[in-house]
């Protein structure tokens, strides 16, 4: 292997690996504050990039009527829990979240007309769609089992996951798609080319990061989110929901995710069920960080990028083999590095 | 006088164990109120349950309307505050930043106010505001713990065992200052072990064992009383300081 190959195979694990690290921290976030092993991330990337990418080829992707009947749903469980107390305030916020938030979306794609819009407005109206689904995913399958098991979350969390990878293959097909990059321009710096999209990828990886740092660092409700994450008990008794750090938590992750999405499907074809395999990713990186560290899994997902492109090089076989193979490891140690735990109940 | 907090025939059970049982409460306006009584009598089960952490059956009236239904986060907008036993601060977070979150329910003018009046309650806090929660010594989280409830502005605040593990010179100082919490018309309900220091401060008491009530009236009644003088407070209640 010569140097060339070398920065060339680099440049590409850094770029997937700051893909895997959005992911991942989206993973640890909702971890954090809710207990859930969000599987479901990936569906969000998928959604997020064949949205997007049916927006630009002018069609109706099928994630806005997902949206909408989520939507519903929500409102109904909503009403059934304020059954014994029916403030209308809270049931117009319902049906302001609920109802007008997707349809108002759906209204705005329908005025285009099946015409492809900019680039900017496919990608704030698919932001939008996997927002609205991610929220409505908390509200219908997690917030009534909130207070369960970690062992229960998990199971509804695989569930979601098969059901919302069904709906991506109704919605989009077995066919795989790929989307307009966000910028055709390229620089290229001694050997090294860098696209128009790795560079959006690096800067926009960054510009989350920090935002994601200032939120949580310097605004009541991103403080509010860690308390819950801290101690769920204390953040009640401080008047913080649960369910209110839980939607929050959800529409980061599902936000992160559908960025992550965007920003792939011009470099890759995606397909219904590619988004699971790049969640996965993210999942091994956030293992890394042990479900608890934000920079480890940032830098873990550097170093999961990193090895996937050298195994591509070398063994492309055996290349998610290799990836996954690197969580053993980091578990072993750490289930010997660790005192055993009861699960925590609350 | 009006009843703040009236709690009628409350019944909380762990699975098939009565912990409380048919207890009858009623905290007034500007009182302070002890519950007194062993380890393992019921009194954190029952303020737990008063709070909405454990299913509580019979009624819990709060300024007038019943809270029995709503969640824990609502009994705290609505003014009704607990310090659990456990503290339960937020470990990892700085002093100041615990404070804030205690006024999360409330508007910013509020909050200010809230600011001023926990950091003169408590001077302490205020120089250590950026330091983490879980560094403090016990008392101080004791102080944080208080401080964070009151933030919050509540009518009633439900304090568990205040004094548990603290220094007395350090329990001496947070019971001084519960006496002040009163003056600044803020209702206090004090479940608390050290019975002679509660007794001392609180204008009523229940006395309770075994998941009952066994025994209520004036804070000053129930210190003379023959029974409680035998079980909680030793043979030399007139005169001995335990704070």
């Amino acid at each position: 292997m010569n140097t060339t190959i070398l920065l060339f195979l680099l440049q590409d694990g850094i770029t997937n690996g700051a893909i895997y690290a959005l992911l991942g921290l989206a993973l640890v976030l909702v971890f954090a504050v809710t207990r859930i092993i969000l599987i479901p991330q990936g569906e969000f990337i998928t959604f997020g990039a064949l949205t997007y990418a049916s927006l630009s080829a002018g069609q109706m992707p099928g994630t806005i009527k997902l949206a909408v009947a989520m939507g519903v749903v929500a409102f109904a469980f909503d009403l059934f829990t304020f059954r014994k107390a029916l403030h209308a305030r809270r049931v117009l916020r319902s049906i302001a979240v609920n109802i007008v938030f997707p349809l108002a979306i759906w209204g705005v794609m329908w005025a285009l007309g099946g015409r492809p819009g900019n680039i900017a407005l496919n990608i704030a109206l698919s932001l939008l769609i996997v927002a609205a689904i991610g929220l409505y995913l908390y509200r219908i399958a997690f917030q009534p089992i909130a207070h369960t098991s970690v062992l229960v979350l998990l199971i509804a969390s695989v569930g979601c996951h098969l059901a919302l990878q069904g709906f991506g293959l109704v919605f989009f097909g077995a066919e795989g798609q790929r989307g307009p990059a966000i910028s055709s321009d390229a620089i290229t710096i001694g050997a090294l080319r860098f696209t128009g999209q790795s560079i959006a990828v690096y800067g926009i990886t960054i510009a989350l990061i920090v935002g994601l740092w200032l939120f949580f660092g310097y605004t009541l409700y991103g403080k509010a989110l860690r308390a819950t994450a801290v101690n769920r008990l204390g953040a009640r008794l401080a008047g913080i929901r649960t369910s209110l750090s839980g939607q929050i938590a959800f529409l980061l992750a599902s936000v992160i995710g559908a960025i992550s999405g965007i920003l792939i499907v011009p470099i890759t074809t995606l397909y219904y069920d590619t988004g699971f395999l790049i969640g996965l990713k993210g999942f091994v990186a956030a293992i890394i960080g042990g479900l608890v560290s934000y920079p480890l899994t940032a830098a873990a997902a550097i170093l999961v990028g990193c090895v996937e492109a050298f195994s591509s090089f070398y063994a492309s076989n055996y290349k998610e083999v290799i990836v996954f193979t690197l969580i053993l490891p980091v578990l072993v140690l750490r289930s010997l590095a660790a005192p055993e735990v009861e699960e925590e109940k609350d | 006088m009006s009843a703040l907090l009236q709690v009628s025939d409350a019944h909380v059970a762990y699975g098939k164990v009565e912990a409380v049982r048919a207890v009858n409460l009623e905290v007034r306006t500007d009182e302070i109120v002890t519950i007194i009584g062993a380890n393992g009598a019921g009194k954190t089960t029952l303020l737990n349950a008063v709070m909405g952490i454990l299913p509580l059956k019979g009624s819990v009236a709060f300024a007038g309307h019943d809270v029995s239904k709503i969640d824990i986060e609502d009994r705290v907008a609505a003014g009704l505050s607990l310090v659990p036993e456990h503290r339960e601060l937020f470990a990892t977070m700085n002093v100041e930043d615990n404070l804030l979150l205690g006024a999360f329910r409330i508007d910013k003018a509020t909050a200010a106010r809230s600011f001023e009046h926990v950091y003169t309650l408590f001077p302490r806090l205020k120089e250590r505001r950026k330091q983490l929660a879980g560094t403090l010594s016990g008392g101080e989280q004791q102080m944080l713990a208080m401080g964070r409830a009151l933030m919050g502005a509540p009518k009633l605040l439900m304090l568990d065992e205040p004094s548990l593990g603290l220094a007395p010179i350090i329990v001496a100082d947070i019971f001084r200052i519960v006496s002040e919490l009163k003056a600044a018309g803020v209702s206090v309900l004090l479940v608390e072990q050290n019975a002679q220091a509660a007794l001392k401060i609180a204008d009523r008491a229940y006395v309770m064992e075994l998941g009952e009530f066994i025994l209520d009236g004036a804070a000053s009644d129930i210190a003379s009383n023959q029974r409680v003088v035998a079980s909680y407070l030793g043979f030399q209640h007139e005169g001995a300081s335990a704070i």
